[in-house]
């Protein structure tokens, strides 16, 4: 398949398939997300959302955001949802009913992949359907008011973990669900960042092009939750990888790799800072918290480097 | 013509979604439905059917993959009892809201807790509502027939709705019983080329599955629903006629046994139906003017067409397999008193709850039923309207 080189010249040329007019937030990340993936594609794409922002603001009433053939059934199965789609496509091809090339992919929020989806995904990967699961990681349960998820970071202020006299926040860290993917022992499993576009854009290439189940993470700054300027979604994705909080890194095959090491590994502080949902975090009595944010981020990352060093040597 | 066979319902029904042939099929072990989507299973992995199945992690999951399946344009089946049909229930309203047909068989369980493997009607009665077709079956005969009816009704262009084809666990799924299957060409024929509508791998054509609809326009969606469900019977009794002509079997809405000129009457679904007609031939031998009612479409329910078949009986009991706690009475009676409140001559209604968790239903429980219409024919009195029976005290 001739591929698309990853130049804006080029890209600009490709027709973007989620149109302007949707309703999310000014600022938002995900539609960016969203559309480097579709941009990446060089195949037809048909896709499920699971319900959650993105899926709330891209198809009201007869208006749909969405150019390609798209499915929203509920929170916790957009796995299921597009296994059972890509299972007809395989039916449909086995008879000769069918014979172009389809790619499938599933959009989730955190909520929908770390938590009430977790199951559908981990069946649908453990399966084995050819199919690129998206995790849209925004850290907490926007669409209904900013509530705690698993990927919550320790720390921040959620509408029902709020920073409070008693309890400063969130106390737990992330689930790690790209590990916890990968050692599903799938072919692929990645993150990524819009901030680093070329970098996304080049795994989902790599993904599409690998059959059997991938799944790839990728921050989505959203304002709302982040208490974050309208206009910082990249700014803030990249701190996040500047700051190895999100760092971005693929697992292909069991083969860990890093694919962007931040020259200098700024401290986490400084994607910190920006974000009011952290601000209490600032206050001197809270200065464990920023501590211990740093320190779970720096062991996270030395274990990465570790595991990617391993993976080199074998 | 097809041949004569000694099977169970689990064994009958799979026969027939063998010889449907789906595109596609979802699975989930639970009792009694397992051994069921076992011998799918095996039609699958022996290259019987073109079927890609899909062994999933949950009921949840297969009805979720139904979904998609379902929208990708494909025939689709799965099944299930009990928990697993209680699993799907959120997913249940998202299969036909989207109008989706795909066809389920449940094979009747009682819900937890107390835990319990054994057949009864809690399954299907709570998901009653979810705007599905029900057909329920007597016995393994009817399931087989029901099961390949299913598809032409839900699949016809006026309808698209998901179908549940309900037979009792254990009693029909596990037990042998003798019925004719059809020929593999005539079940192909009956059931003809899936046709799909909007389908999602159409590519050429992008269609969006699942919007967001606020309240300028959901209830547009809830009465085009209800508008769709009006139009089933008459498709029932469409796709009863065409298969009566390759089986020489008759069904209808629902079915009557020495009716017509009853006094007293049963209205009992599924297996227990059987039991109950052996008794009314006793108590006709004793001269006494008994007669039954079995729904068989239960959902949408032919509220009309069984009003007019029970106004004329003095007194009518409904046997409930399932409580509708905290209701008036047992679900099935609600839906026959309310056929027959728009009359103002109508029978004495009374009901009863019998055979939860697989216990057992016999014919003198029928007898006593029967014995207590006949006084309240005569009495017109009635002792208590709602009553546990078949239980200790
Ligand atoms: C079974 C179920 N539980 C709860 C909800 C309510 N709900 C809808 S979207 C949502 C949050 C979505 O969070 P996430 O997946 O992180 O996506 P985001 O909105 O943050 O983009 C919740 C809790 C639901 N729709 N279904
Ligand atoms: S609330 Fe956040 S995630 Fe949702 S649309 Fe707005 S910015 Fe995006
Ligand atoms: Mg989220």
């Amino acid at each position: 398949m001739a591929t698309t080189p990853l130049t804006l010249r080029e890209l600009s040329k490709k027709e973007v398939l989620l149109t302007a007019g949707h309703r999310m937030c000014s600022g938002c990340g995900a539609p960016p997300v969203v559309k480097m993936v579709l941009l990446a594609s060089e195949y037809p794409v048909v896709a499920a959302n699971a319900t959650g922002c993105l899926e709330v603001c891209t198809c009201i009433s007869e208006y749909t955001a969405w150019k390609i053939p798209w499915i929203h059934s509920a929170f916790e199965n957009a796995a299921a949802t597009i296994a059972g789609v890509e299972t007809m496509y395989r039916s449909l091809k086995k008879q000769g009913k069918i014979d172009k090339e389809i790619k499938f992919i599933a959009f989730g929020g955190d909520g929908g992949t770390y938590d009430i989806g977790f199951q559908s995904l981990s069946g649908a990967m453990e399966r084995g359907h050819d199919m690129l699961y998206i995790c849209y990681d925004n850290g907490a349960y926007m669409n209904t008011g900013i509530q705690r998820s698993s990927a919550t970071p320790f720390g921040a202020d959620t509408t029902t973990c709020p920073a409070g006299s008693v309890v400063p926040g969130k106390l737990q860290k992330r689930k790690d669900i790209t590990k916890i993917m990968a050692a599903h022992g799938i072919p692929y499993a990645a993150q990524a960042s819009p901030s680093h576009w070329q970098d996304l854009m080049k795994k989902v290439k790599k993904a599409l092009e690998i059959k059997g189940p991938k799944f790839m993470n990728i921050i989505a700054p959203c304002n709302r939750g982040w208490r974050s300027a309208t206009d910082d979604a990249i700014l803030l994705s990249r701190l996040a990888v500047e700051t190895c909080y999100f760092p971005l890194y693929e697992v292909e095959n069991g083969a860990t790799k890093i694919t962007v090491t931040p020259r200098e590994k700024k401290p986490l502080v400084d994607f910190l800072k920006p974000q009011g949902r952290f601000k209490h975090m600032f206050a001197p009595e809270n200065e464990w918290m920023l501590k211990q944010a740093q320190e779970d981020v720096d062991k996270e990352w030395e274990k990465l480097q570790r595991e990617a060093k391993a993976s080199e040597v074998s | 013509m097809g041949k004569v066979v000694a099977v169970t319902g689990n064994e009958a029904v799979a026969e027939a979604l063998r010889q449907v042939n789906p595109d596609v099929c979802a699975a989930y072990p639970i009792t009694p439905q397992t051994d069921m989507m076992q011998r799918f299973g095996s039609f699958v992995n022996n290259g019987k059917v073109k079927t890609e199945i899909i062994l999933t992690e949950s009921e949840h999951s297969s009805m979720s993959a139904c979904v998609g399946a379902s929208a990708a344009g494909g025939r689709v089946i799965t099944a299930t009892s009990s928990q697993g049909l209680a699993l799907m229930f959120e997913i249940l309203f998202i299969a036909s809201g989207t109008r989706l047909p795909i066809i389920m068989p449940v094979v009747n369980r009682a819900l937890s807790a107390p835990l319990n493997i054994h057949g009864d009607h809690s399954d299907a009665m709570g998901a009653r509502d979810a705007g599905w077709i029900q057909l329920w079956s007597e016995n393994t005969q009817e399931a087989y027939d029901n099961t390949i009816q299913a598809f032409r009704i839900a699949e016809h262009p006026d309808i698209r709705l998901p179908a549940m084809v309900c037979l009792d666990g254990f009693i029909i799924s596990h037990s042998i019983e003798r019925i004719e299957y059809l020929d593999d060409n005539e079940v192909s024929n009956f059931v003809g080329e899936y046709k799909p509508v909007n389908p999602m791998l159409d590519i050429e054509h992008p269609v969006s599955y699942g919007p967001l609809i606020l309240p300028d326009y959901y209830m547009e969606f809830r009465k085009a629903h209800d508008a769709v469900m009006s139009k089933v019977s008459k498709v029932v009794l469409d796709v009863a006629k065409d298969f009566e002509k390759i089986s020489g079997r008759k069904y209808g809405l629902f079915e009557t046994y020495r009716l017509e000129d009853a006094d007293i009457g049963i209205v009992i679904l599924n297996s227990a139906a059987g039991t109950t007609k052996d008794v009314i031939d006793e108590f006709r031998e004793k001269g006494i003017k008994a007669g039954l009612l079995k729904p068989r479409l239960y959902r949408p329910f032919p509220y009309k067409e069984i009003g007019e078949a029970l106004k004329h009986l003095k007194a009518v009991c409904v046997l409930d397999r399932a409580d509708a706690f905290g209701a008036s009475h047992g679900p099935l009676y609600i839906d026959i008193a309310s056929s027959l409140y728009p009359y103002e001559k109508r029978p004495i209604l009374i009901n009863k709850i019998y055979g939860l968790g697989g216990r057992d239903y016999m014919p003198g429980h029928a007898e006593l039923v029967l014995n207590e219409l006949v006084e309240i024919a005569k009495t017109g009195k009635i002792n208590v309207v709602k009553e546990y029976i078949g239980v200790r005290e």
